[in-house]
């Protein structure tokens, strides 16, 4: 998994926020499109893309893409 | 004096018993005079909760209500029942737009589908007495939308159509048939898909009463709709909320 690639997956998972809004700084919790059914989103990206589980309690944790990269890699 | 809140004598059978919310029923049914007859898949649980009930005759038949064989040896081992707790269930959460037919399966083969061929073999191999009481463990799930609970809602919602089509097929017999919808309940099964326990934890404090059920909360419920005084209560949905009217 390349951290590229994984920001471009992760900005899949909005609907309505410019892609190029997003890099592995963003702090996604501040984009105005964020909401718990994108956590959950997230959530199920990381299990149905890279095969990862992930929950709510570690997600909560991080803050930006690279965090939420960093916590699937550790798996 | 006697009273209708008992259960003296009465068989009755709970599936889902080593765990949660079908462990207390089964505790509570103990406790109101019943001969009960637990399932599960897990031995040791299901031992668990055997240990915690109180008098005697009581049989744990360990069992996955998925496989055919497996309901075929429970229901063979029973007696003529009095009442029935269709309580086994699974959780889930995936926002609708990642559904795949292995979620959809996971839900609906144990909350769904095994629930409604078991009741069948149950009435094939004339296991309902007269005047039983038969009990679908449903959900406010049906009714409160919440998000990455599509498929969950789905799977209650059909079980909960199902029961009042078959309380008027028994009706003829005096057997009732209800659903009992608990809204968030204290057990393994909302902790389960990741969700953070601390959320909810915050999150109960949104319920009029100030906190989500306990199993103890739905079993008590239960432990009436099984008793005679609720004879005149059939094709009913009981919602059980704290006050609560979202989950
Ligand atoms: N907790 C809530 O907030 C809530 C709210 C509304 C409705 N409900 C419903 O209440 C019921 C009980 O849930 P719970 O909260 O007590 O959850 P739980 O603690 O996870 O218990 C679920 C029970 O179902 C049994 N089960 C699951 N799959 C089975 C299978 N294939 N064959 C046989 N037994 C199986 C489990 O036993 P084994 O693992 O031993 O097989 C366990 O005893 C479910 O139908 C659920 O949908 C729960």
């Amino acid at each position: 998994m390349d951290i590229k690639e994984f920001v471009q997956t992760f900005a899949q998972q909005f609907e309505d926020t410019d892609p190029a809004e997003i890099t592995a700084d963003t702090e996604f919790r501040e984009l105005d499109e964020w909401s718990s059914l994108t956590g959950m989103c997230i959530m199920a990206m990381a299990k149905t893309q890279y095969g990862k589980i992930i929950t709510g309690k570690e997600l909560k944790e991080c803050e930006t893409v690279k965090d939420v990269f960093d916590l699937i890699s550790s798996k | 004096m006697t009273t209708p809140y008992t259960l003296v004598d009465k068989n009755i059978l709970i599936t889902g018993a080593s765990s949660g919310i079908g462990r207390a029923i089964a505790i509570l049914c103990s406790r109101m005079g019943a001969k009960c007859c637990i399932t599960g898949r897990n031995a040791e649980r299901l031992e668990d909760t055997l240990s915690q009930m109180q008098g005697d005759g009581h049989q744990a038949i360990v069992a996955d209500l998925l496989n055919e064989e497996d309901r075929a040896v429970l229901v063979n081992a029973l007696p003529k029942l009095d009442g029935v707790v269709q309580n086994a269930g699974v959780g889930s959460r995936v926002p609708c737009k990642f559904v795949t037919q292995t979620d959809i399966d996971q839900v609906f083969t144990i909350n769904t589908f095994s629930p409604i061929l078991l009741q069948k073999e149950l009435m094939q191999g004339k296991k309902l007495s007269a005047g039983a009481s038969v009990v679908f463990i449903s959900s406010m799930a049906v009714k409160y939308p919440s998000v990455g609970n599509a498929i969950y809602s789905a799977s209650k919602g059909a079980i909960q159509a199902y029961a009042q089509v078959l309380a008027l097929e028994l009706a003829p017999r005096k057997i009732r048939v209800n659903c009992v919808c608990p809204a968030m309940i204290w057990t393994d099964l909302v902790t389960a898909d990741g969700i953070d326990k601390d959320d909810l934890i915050k999150d109960q404090a949104k319920y009029p009463l100030g906190r989500y059920g306990s199993p103890e909360d739905v079993a008590d419920l239960v432990g009436f709709i099984l008793s005679p005084a609720s004879s005149w209560m059939t094709g009913s949905c009981v919602e059980l909320t704290g006050g609560g009217n979202e989950l």
